[in-house]
């Protein structure tokens, strides 16, 4: 199983939240993080003093696929994050080694 | 004789000024970062509370009663615990004229009001100014010795400042003496409603405090952005409303005067809204929503002492030069590094001043009798230097004092918090509260930084009153 992790632009959290049910992913989780990479912050001026705020806020979507399903599931996040702007955000994969569903305790690919 | 309509307009004018602490308070909680912003509305709720209860006792009497020694320096006490208020009436006298053939009218006039209602009037006014002071020292105090700074600043400097600059002779009793300021037996400068007693007073002292204490850690490296902008535009818009309280209510009658502070008020207001943001456009290259609630308030603080005493289109203008002036003003703390956090300084002082001084070059008689007119008005310069030795002796006065006091109770009780706590925040470490639960999923105590309740017990009596309440 894989563990899909993207880091996306927040408005485009409809877009990609649709194609992953298009694709027959049924679940995903969501939070609000901030950071920076190639795109930096912004100034902000209040009475005159600026302020440099460096980070940005993003949505970081974290999906749990079997190992067939994972790399359409990374296509598709792809797909629908792109604006072609910088600051569109990374897509990366890792490995899980197990996953249970709480109310079952099934184990593995079931669980998913 | 009591005048019912002026009456009415005092007394409501008095509520609407009381409005505006709490309106203060949430102009300047706004700008503070979220974890001291209670603190922050704390510092000025408490001067209600504080200065309400020492003018019961003896803030009114030492600013409004009957001289002491007839020097003009101080009230006595002839108000004390509100004693000889009730029942009494207040209003000036009023001579033969034989121009127009009307009679004199022996004190108090014809166009009294009860002295209570110029009592709470005035102090909505004492509870304000102090008020005011908090914004230099924002984040960073004890709260109960910044109460005790409130409690002796009022009492060493703003009740006397009051009787110098609004104790008017002949108005509490027939023969009554005011202030030295006020009267033009003496200097007789004009400050219509507080450009010099609040703002230059308030400004000051800010500026004392702000360099006696020091600057709050991390200042000005450290980012300490507004923590919600919309609160300050909320309260600068209730400062706003309750200024025409502040202004048109100081006419102390419903009539043109009134009206003349009113329309002063303003237009003075918006020409300094214009001001700031043009100095903003051309400086930042953005206009900004914090710009126009401080423009506002700078147009706000620079037509207090002129809005009965000018012309409107004085008006006009010294709203727009406050505006420019004290939005580059702002700029000074940087330059000279105190940590006047909230800018009581480039607001309050300097637009006190800028109103004050051009009193005396847009002063016009056409306006109000009672004014003088000014050097844009074939006045010369007399009006300006009267009005210059009124501004300078409020503002070292208040400034030398409040430095003093800042200095005993820092050495003794101690002013500031630890650097820890102001690390932490004076909300938690002061007031053992925090404004805002930032979790998003609610009802779930777990996740607001695990908070969890502990209530206090049930007392005996009421449980076994619910128990034999089961049981029928």
């Amino acid at each position: 199983m894989k563990l899909v992790t993207a880091i996306v632009k927040p408005f485009v959290l409809e877009d990609v939240k649709g194609a992953l049910e298009q694709l027959g992913v049924l679940g995903m989780t969501v939070s609000e993080v901030q950071g920076y990479g190639r795109q930096k912050g912004h100034t902000e001026v209040y009475r005159g003093a600026e302020y440099s705020v460096d980070f940005v806020p993003k949505v970081r979507v974290e999906v749990v696929a079997d190992d067939a399903l994972a790399d359409k599931v990374v296509d598709a996040v792809v797909e629908a994050a792109r604006t072609g702007k910088i600051g569109d955000g990374k897509v990366w994969v890792t490995s899980v080694d197990s996953v249970i569903r709480v109310r079952t305790g099934e184990r593995g690919a079931d669980a998913v | 004789m009591l005048n019912s309509g002026d009456t009415a307009w005092v007394l409501a004018s008095a509520a609407l000024v009381m409005l505006m602490t709490p309106g203060l308070a949430f102009f300047y909680g706004g700008m503070v970062r979220s974890k001291s912003v209670l603190n922050m509305l704390m510092m000025n709720f408490i001067a209600l509370a504080v200065v309400g209860t020492l003018w019961f006792f003896y803030g009114f009497s030492f600013s409004f009663a009957n001289d002491i020694n007839g020097a003009g320096l101080l009230g006595g006490f002839d108000f004390i615990g509100l004693e000889n208020t009730a029942g009494q009436l207040a209003g000036f006298a009023v001579a033969a004229n034989p121009d127009t053939g009307t009679a004199a009218v022996a004190w108090p006039g014809p166009d009294a009001i009860p002295v209570l209602a110029f009592c709470m009037f005035q102090l909505m006014f004492a509870v304000i100014t102090p008020a005011l002071i908090s914004g230099a020292v924002a984040d960073r105090l004890k709260f109960w010795s910044w109460t005790l700074f409130v409690a002796l600043w009022v009492t060493i400097v703003y009740f006397p400042v009051a009787h110098w600059v609004f104790s008017f002779d002949g108005f509490v009793s027939e023969t009554a003496v005011g202030g030295w300021i006020a009267n033009a037996n003496k200097l007789g400068a004009l400050d219509f409603a507080g450009g010099t007693a609040v703002h230059i007073n308030a400004g000051a002292a800010g500026l004392a405090l702000a360099i006696v204490l020091g600057k709050r850690r991390g200042w000005p490296k450290e980012p300490m952005r507004p923590h919600n902008v919309p609160h300050v535009l909320l309260g600068a818009s209730l400062l706003w409303f309750g200024w025409f309280g502040f202004n048109a209510g100081s006419a102390l009658t419903a009539g043109d005067l009134a009206g003349v502070a009113f329309t002063n008020t303003m237009i003075a207001t918006c020409t300094a809204v214009l001001g700031w943001l043009v100095v903003e456009q051309i400086r930042d290259g953005k206009p900004t929503t914090l710009g126009a609630a401080s423009g506002a308030v700078a147009g706000l603080v620079a037509i207090t002492p002129a809005a009965g005493y000018v012309s409107l289109l004085g008006g006009v203008i010294i709203g727009f030069v406050a505006g420019v002036v004290c939005a580059l003003a702002v700029a000074l703390k940087f330059r000279f590094r105190f940590d006047d956090s909230l800018d009581v300084v480039g607001v309050h002082l300097v637009g006190g001043l800028i109103g004050t001084l051009m009193v005396g070059l847009f002063g016009s008689t056409a306006v109000n009798s009672l004014s003088v007119d000014g050097l844009f008005y074939g006045g010369g310069f007399t009006q300006l230097g009267k009005q210059a030795v009124a501004a300078g002796a409020v503002m070292v006065y208040s400034f030398v004092i409040a430095a003093i006091l800042a200095l005993i109770i820092n050495k003794t009780i101690g002013f500031r918090v630890s650097e820890e706590d102001e690390v932490t925040g004076v909300d938690e470490t002061e007031h053992a509260e925090s404004a805002y639960d930032f979790s998003t999923l609610r009802g779930v105590a777990g996740l607001s930084h695990g908070v969890s309740a502990r209530v206090p017990e049930p007392a005996p009596a009421v449980e076994a009153r619910a128990g034999a309440g089961k049981e029928h």
